[in-house]
């Protein structure tokens, strides 16, 4: 049996071939394709973000370009004094309202002072005065203009668009209210996801419509430091300010500004995208983890799945390495078992050998001896010889000489039959005479054990057709058995054989220590003894029932452990043989 | 028992009769040759093949006993040129125990008979007086 040592290394061994051969692959694609996906996946939300924002910038951009339109087609349309009729503006002003509900609050003519010489809307701003309104500068500067949302006189958030006429050598603009709630709802309406929202700016970073969420204070600065004439020359990450850790710019260009802003709470994605000719920025804020909790909750899945697919396949390696190593232990340990047994069969065919080669070598000078006394005896006839008075004890003294010489000679001859190789050929055999044989070879050691043999051997017992050396070999077997069961303390060996029906029966019943239910089952088995090691090769008993069921019979035991164990082999007399 | 029986009885069948012994045991044989000449038989004893097809040459026997299993000369070999010499000699072997698939088919060679070693003397004479009786 191999150490300890040796299974445990192998266990080990084997589990880390399996857990790294199977570790391995998994690693490589789940992390190639885990980065692949999600790479491609962030790429794939990020360019659909920049398409959506892009969508609702060209939309915010048309609505504001046509909202002018509008008005430069009435400027164009109708003259300064058509336009400075007050009934006639009001009716410009419900088409226009009509039109578009909610989005035009007045309309009105502001002559190059400043003034609101024609007012059409709900305000009372009639000859109201905008030379100091900041718009008001601007707007004169311009053929047309839109303004920054602002409070202005009405105290409510909205923006201006002016388009500005000449008549003569003087100037006057035509200018519309933009209502502000109108406006954000267009920006409003962009969510995406729990956190996507969007907003204006203008280009000192001042909000034009309401955020859905507030903002950080870097994103802001950020917001400030925006110059879409900048980008158009730079057009790399350096002109979006400097770059700070916080804010991280992914791309930029002409068009959009693009990255990620560490807050509070996590990672936002900006969007920037220009609006109304770079004047504005559209800005589009959304939680890093909102855009790509697709994508993070895929990660957590295959993270769970991949752990999940780790531990079991530890698991498995560990417990079939186990039961593989088992295996092998078992395997392992028969095969020591059987090699002993080997060796042992070879032991005893040696010793057999052994045992042949000197019962013939002891033939001869027993032959001698026998001879030599014969000699003795026969010279003893003679007269002389006859007269010395010690005659008597020569005559009975040479007897004794001859009859332990036969003695020795039916000794060596049964020992040599034992020993002889298997010589299958049947004979007709008495079985009571193979039995008696036995007995005799065993004489010595049953008496030595203090063991009482008795027989009860049918007279009367037919023949039957079997191999001679096979039957000794049985019976021997099954005798020593008996004797070493019952032991040196001394007991009953009982043989009995008997006919019955067409079978020989005989059974070999010893008071010996008994077989226990779980031996009893194995008892036949091939290799199986309960004899320490060395002391048997756990082939008798398998041969015996070998070579009775090669006859045609049957070889089996009763027993009850402490009482003591009964054999009964039975033949067919007239050779049913299988 | 091996001491045979009392000498007298033999004396007058086997009175002169010729017998050849060959086996390589030297003590074996010189007993055995002393004992049969007790009674009355002419023993020449031979230690090998060779010296026993050696003394064939020269003499002739009433029956020869052959050691089967000596070294160096087969005994099958032996005994068919026994047979070729002396083809009215009946042979007797002698073999060890265990060999008695080569006794047998000595006999088929022409053996008259044989015996285990080692051997009752009373049965040995059984088995010459028997050959002789054969013969005659």
């Amino acid at each position: 049996m191999m150490e300890k040592h040796y299974y445990t290394s192998l266990t080990r061994n084997m589990t880390l071939i399996v857990i790294v051969v199977s570790f391995t692959p998994l690693i490589l694609i789940a992390g190639l394709i885990g980065y692949y996906f999600e790479t491609s996946y962030r790429e794939k939300v990020m360019e659909h973000l920049h398409e959506l924002v892009e969508k609702h910038q060209q939309l915010i951009n048309s609505f504001l370009d046509e909202k002018l339109s509008y008005i430069k087609v009435l400027a164009d349309s109708y003259t300064y004094d058509e336009l400075t009729d007050e009934i006639f503006l009001q009716n410009k002003l419900v088409i226009l309202q009509n039109a578009y509900s909610g989005v035009f609050v007045d309309l009105g003519v502001v002559n190059s002072a400043g003034v609101q010489i024609s007012y059409a809307g709900s305000l009372k701003l009639l000859n109201a005065d905008y030379s100091k309104a900041e718009w008001f500068r601007e707007a004169i500067k311009r053929d047309y203009y839109l303004t920054d949302v602002f409070l202005g006189l009405r105290r409510t958030p909205h923006f201006i668009i002016s388009v500005k006429k000449r008549r003569g050598d003087t100037e006057w603009l035509l200018r519309a209210t933009i209502d502000f709630v109108a406006f954000n709802s267009l920006v409003e309406q962009i969510h995406i996801g729990k956190t996507g929202s969007a907003f204006i700016v203008n280009s000192a970073g001042e909000l034009q419509t309401r955020p859905g969420v507030e903002l950080a204070p870097n994103i802001t600065s950020l917001l400030s430091r925006i110059s879409w004439a900048r980008m158009a020359g730079a057009g790399n990450a350096e002109a979006v300010g400097s770059s700070s850790d916080e804010v991280k710019t992914s791309s930029s260009g002409s068009n959009v500004i693009s990255g990620i802003v560490k807050s509070r709470n996590g990672n936002i994605i900006y969007i920037l995208m220009p609006l109304k000719s770079g004047e504005w920025t559209l800005a589009y804020l959304q939680d890093q983890a909102d855009a790509f909790a697709e994508v993070n909750r895929a990660r957590v899945i295959a993270l769970a799945i991949f752990i999940f697919g780790c531990l079991a396949i530890v698991l498995v390696a560990l417990f079939i390495s186990g039961k593989v190593v088992g295996q092998i232990k078992r395997a392992d340990l028969e095969k020591e078992m059987m090699n002993e047994q080997v060796i042992e069969a070879g032991k005893l065919a040696s010793i057999g050998e052994l045992a042949a080669g000197i019962a013939h070598e002891i033939n001869n000078p027993v032959a001698i001896m026998v001879e030599e006394a014969g000699w003795m005896e026969d010279l003893l006839e003679e007269q002389e010889l006859q007269q010395s008075k010690n005659v008597d004890e020569f005559s009975r003294s040479l007897k004794q000489i001859g009859i332990q010489g036969v003695r020795c000679k039916e000794i060596t001859h049964k020992l040599l039959s034992f020993a002889r190789k298997t010589d299958p050929v049947q004979h007709e055999i008495q079985v009571n005479d193979t039995i008696e044989e036995i007995l005799s070879l065993c004489g010595e050691r049953s008496k030595f054990n203090n063991i009482r043999v008795q027989t009860e051997l049918d007279r009367r017992l037919p023949l039957i057709s079997a191999s001679p050396t096979e039957m000794q070999q049985v019976f021997m077997n099954l005798i020593n058995n008996a004797i070493d069961a019952i032991g040196s303390g001394g007991g009953l060996l009982e043989i009995r054989s008997r006919v019955e029906g067409d079978k020989v029966v005989v059974d070999i019943a010893d008071t010996g220590h008994g077989i226990s239910k779980s031996v009893m089952a194995r008892i036949f088995d091939p290799f199986f003894t309960t004899k320490p090691v060395g002391k048997g090769t756990g082939l008798g008993l398998s041969i015996c029932y070998g070579i009775i069921k090669k006859l045609g019979g049957n070889l089996t035991v009763d027993s009850s452990v402490g009482l003591g164990t009964t054999f009964h082999v039975n033949i067919p007399i007239h050779g049913g043989k299988s | 028992m091996s001491s045979g029986d009392p000498i007298d009885s033999e004396q007058g069948e086997s009175k002169g009769m010729k017998l050849l012994l060959v086996d390589d045991e030297e003590s074996y044989v010189s007993v055995l040759a002393k004992r049969l000449s007790k009674r009355n038989y002419r023993v020449k004893t031979a230690l090998s093949g060779t010296e026993a097809i050696h003394i064939l040459r020269k003499e002739s026997f009433d029956l020869a006993v052959l050691d089967f299993k000596m070294e160096g000369m087969d005994g099958i070999e032996v005994l068919k040129i026994f047979k070729v010499m002396a083809p009215e000699m009946p042979v007797i072997l002698l073999t060890g125990h265990g060999s008695e698939t080569a006794a047998r088919e000595g006999m088929e060679h022409g053996a008259f008979d044989y015996l285990v070693k080692p051997c009752d003397l009373s049965e040995l004479v059984k088995r010459i007086r028997e050959a002789c009786a054969k013969g005659l």
